[in-house]
């Protein structure tokens, strides 16, 4: 019976990519030197499930890999090793790495030997480093306890020092009938601590009597560690009866002699550990610098990765379901209901019939509210990532930056969260790079020592607003000012409110960074921010205050699937144009317009002068009777922060659109963000605003 | 055993040959023309209906229609093949066809005359087209074949349908 195992390969992909989530977030929450064993073992946890799954569907690198980690974390868990910082890197470093396996796994591609020998490197450094740690421990308890006592005996030494076990093992013939494998129990063995095992070979018989289903061998095994009896016997418990066993505590000869002897075992081991921390730090400078040859490989397998991309899926709460089936069931006793006033329709019944389509309509609402829910994703798939990016990027900086998140749980729509996710890091970047001060500076400013960069998202109307606030050093205006002056992006005679000078950042090519610095700096990257944001239907604001700290948010709409949208008619065609980028409307007359050049024209609204777009001219649309009266509206949509009024022949009112896109078998086309079906089935176009302003100045 | 299997795989073969040879089309006109698409291509067959009409795009294209839930282009095949325009009576039938290309495939609905039948023909009866010069675009046309003493013109559906590049500014 062979199952096909492949068709699980997507799920057990994005479990391990949970898995490593997890243990990233684990890692970054672990203090060092405090043993939290619930963090450790979740992390512990998230290893260990994608060492099983990865052994199940044959991917044996990723397991290897896994159970040296597992190892580790394992004896962080017990308390055997300290958690230092040293730890905590290499083991973050080895999460990256196992992403990248996993990524190309997924993708099909061969893992990059290199890279996870680098990492696999360090992780055994870590491991075997100690080792010898336990081991001089014991070996200096046996010197004091020889001091306070000569006479000690030779039992209590075995007692004391317990540094390993000497196992004989001489199995009957029939064990392997009986389904044990002893390479199995010397594997477990091996994980204990460091063993060595050697076979006695003399019950052979010669080779004409051999039956291979016999066990002709014995073995003598030496484990060393600090090992409970009880775990030993454990390993052995399944053959007990059917072998011979002897286990005895077993001492090493150097641990014997006299105290004399003994003091330099004692420092034995230090030196030794000694000059394995200097061997660590040699092979860590080794290892960093390396050839940036695998790295290139590396960072050409992620954009294969993108490329190669699997079709997206989505993990729903079972609750939302329930809740849409329940949903369901009530649209269909409804229907029911409604079909069995429409067989025998009488008149009287109207009320009836009124009452049943009300209630289907309510109905069809909660459904479509349902269905929309399955789309929406805790923000957390975004936040997730972050405290890694402040963790690598403040020790980078030589900052002390703590990341506060709030509001985890608030939802999204999944395409919003897809989207947000790069400005969001780019913001959090630059709050880190030039929001917060390093820690001399913060303490003059009589600040504390660590800066605090807070991540609030929550919904507010039909909006997700997310903050992010620094208590950095601010914005100082008049230097941003200066700057866009110098840059050539606003007049020396300008006066600015302090908004519209913040909004100087936004501006392409405009940075104030003294230095270009790998992070940020380079004068990229707002502007995109601000366009990517406004591409979703959303804008971002800045408040800030001079050497208290900057909150820069933004407001997004909760689903792009649906939109408030405005209808306007236009001669004898709808358009929406979606209502957050509307301001106001004015009723108007053809007089009321003043022409430039002949060509512009422009309206005068309250004490400013906006462009007008004609739609008529723009779309080609053939005017009707209406639009020859010179009677029209204008509808005042804002770009940027800059107006301009859509003039339309009438409008129809607001309603909620589902957005269609053109572009699934058709075509982009300019003006027009996408399609929607209007009540009456007919086809309506939204109108996306910057596009048709940049359109109409051609 | 053996042999059986052998006869059955032969059979098999000339089955698959005889599919591999054979054609079918679904013709319909244009004026007086008779045309041919590929059945397969073919997707439904509706009636025309009003459609939305789309801002500066080419001519031929007419607009946009809701195809149960998606949006579908309507293209004119009299004007996308500068054939006289004729007003769209209920007669007026859409082919609805679907089309590759870039590995994307999209539904798109062209307008003909009227829908007359599906032909079955031996592809290796199909032959290139006559070179027109400039006079005819046979861009579009993969070749002829005579059915019943009629000529039918073969369409190359992802030809015809793909759309023209449209300056754009972005």
């Amino acid at each position: 019976m062979a199952i096909d195992m492949s068709q699980f390969h997507q799920v057990f992909f994005e479990e391990c990519f949970e898995g490593l989530e997890a243990m990233e977030l684990g890692l970054l929450n672990l203090d060092t030197g405090d043993i939290d064993s619930e963090v450790i073992n979740t992390i512990f946890r998230g290893a260990h499930s994608i060492k099983g799954g990865s052994c199940t569907f044959g991917f044996n690198e990723v397991a290897d890999f896994t159970h040296i980690m597992e190892t580790l974390l394992d004896e962080m868990r017990d308390g055997r090793r300290k958690v230092t910082q040293l730890v905590i890197d290499v083991l973050l470093g080895s999460v990256d790495c196992l992403r990248t396996m996993l990524t190309s796994n997924q993708a099909g591609q061969d893992v990059d030997g290199a890279t996870v020998e680098k990492y696999r490197a360090a992780l055994e450094i870590e491991l075997n480093g100690s080792v010898k740690e336990p081991a001089a421990t014991a070996s200096v308890k046996i010197q004091i306890v020889n001091e306070s006592s000569a006479m000690a005996t030779v039992a209590d030494e075995g007692a004391l020092i317990e540094k390993g076990w000497k196992i004989a093992f001489c199995p009957y013939l029939d064990l392997l009938k009986t389904g044990n494998d002893p390479v199995r129990m010397f594997r477990e063995l091996a994980e204990l601590g460091q063993y060595s095992v050697s076979v006695g070979t003399q019950d052979i018989p010669a080779f004409d009597e051999l039956d291979p289903d016999e066990c002709n061998l014995s073995w003598t095994l030496e484990v060393v560690g600090d090992i409970a009896v009880e775990e030993v016997k454990e390993i052995f418990s399944w053959v007990e009866g059917d072998c011979e066993l002897d286990i005895q505590p077993f001492t090493k000869t150097t641990a014997q002699p006299a105290p004399v002897e003994k003091i330099t075992a004692a420092e034995l081991p230090a030196q030794d550990l000694q000059q394995l921390k200097a061997e660590q730090v040699e092979t860590t400078i080794y290892l960093n610098t390396e050839p940036p040859r695998p790295e290139v490989r590396q960072s050409d397998n992620d954009q294969l990765k993108t490329s190669v991309k699997a079709s997206s899926s989505i993990r729903v709460d079972t609750n939302k379901i329930d809740t849409l089936i329940n949903m369901v069931g009530e649209v269909v006793i409804t229907q029911s209901m409604l079909s069995l006033i429409g067989e025998n329709f009488a008149i009287d019944q109207l009320p009836q019939l009124k009452r049943g389509l009300a209630q289907l309509e309510r109905h069809i609402r909660d459904m479509q509210q349902s269905v929309m829910n399955i789309r929406m994703v805790p923000i957390s798939f975004v936040f997730s990532r972050f405290p890694r990016l402040v963790h690598d990027i403040s020790s980078k900086l030589g900052k002390k930056i703590e990341l506060k998140l709030v509001g985890e749980n608030t939802e999204v729509d999944k395409a919003v969260v897809e989207l947000i996710s790069d400005p969001l890091v780019h913001l959090i970047r630059n709050s880190l790079d030039h929001g917060i001060e390093i820690p001399a500076d913060r303490i003059a400013a009589g600040k504390s020592e660590t800066g605090t960069i807070e991540l609030n998202a929550y919904h507010r109307g039909g909006h997700i607003v997310i903050e992010i606030s620094d208590d950095g050093r601010g914005l100082d205006r008049n230097k941003l000012i200066l700057k866009a002056i110098q840059n050539g992006l606003i007049d020396e005679s300008s006066i600015l409110t302090d908004k519209q000078a913040f909004e100087l950042i936004f501006m392409p090519g405009f940075s104030t960074a003294e230095s270009v610095t790998d992070i940020s700096g380079r004068g990229v990257g707002m502007d995109v921010v601000r366009r990517n944001i406004q591409a979703l239907g959303g804008n971002v604001e800045i408040i800030s205050n001079l050497g208290k700290g900057t909150t820069i948010s933004i407001h997004l709409p909760l689903t792009l699937a649906i939109i408030d949208g405005q209808s306007v008619a236009v001669g004898d065609e709808i358009y929406i144009v979606p209502l957050v980028s509307i301001k106001e409307s004015v009723n108007i007359t053809e007089n009321m317009l003043n022409k430039i050049a002949d060509k512009g024209e422009t309206f005068r609204l309250r004490d400013q002068y906006i462009p007008i777009i004609r739609m008529h001219d723009i779309f080609n649309v053939q005017p009707n009777n209406k639009s020859n009266t010179g009677e029209g509206v204008i509808v005042v949509v804002e770009r940027q922060g800059i107006l301009c009024g859509l003039f339309v022949d009438e409008l129809l009112g607001p309603q909620q659109v589902v957005v269609k896109s053109l572009e699934t078998n058709y075509r982009r086309v300019q003006g027009v963000s996408g399609a929607t079906i209007l009540g009456d089935g007919s086809v309506a176009l939204i109108l996306d605003i910057p596009g048709l302003v940049r359109f109409s100045n051609r | 055993m053996a042999q059986e299997l052998k006869t059955k795989s032969a059979d098999h073969n000339s089955n698959n040959n005889e599919r591999e040879n054979t054609a079918q089309y679904l013709s319909f006109t244009l004026d007086s023309e008779e045309y041919g698409v590929d059945i397969l291509r073919v997707q439904e067959i509706r009636s025309w209906e009003p459609v939305s009409r789309i801002p500066n795009v080419p001519h031929y294209e007419k607009g946009v229609v809701n195809l149960r839930g998606s949006i579908v282009p309507i293209i004119d095949l009299r004007e996308k093949l500068c054939i006289k325009f004729k007003e769209y009576t209920p007669l007026t039938v859409v082919v609805v066809l679907q089309t590759s290309d870039d590995n994307k495939t999209r539904t798109m609905g062209v307008v003909v005359d009227s829908v007359s039948d599906v032909i079955t023909f031996d592809k290796t009866k199909i032959q290139g087209t006559p070179d027109f010069g400039t006079k005819v675009s046979n861009e579009f046309i993969n070749g002829l074949v005579m059915v019943n003493e009629r000529m039918l013109i073969l369409l190359d559906v992802d030809k015809l349908l793909e759309l023209e590049d449209l300056e754009m500014e972005y």
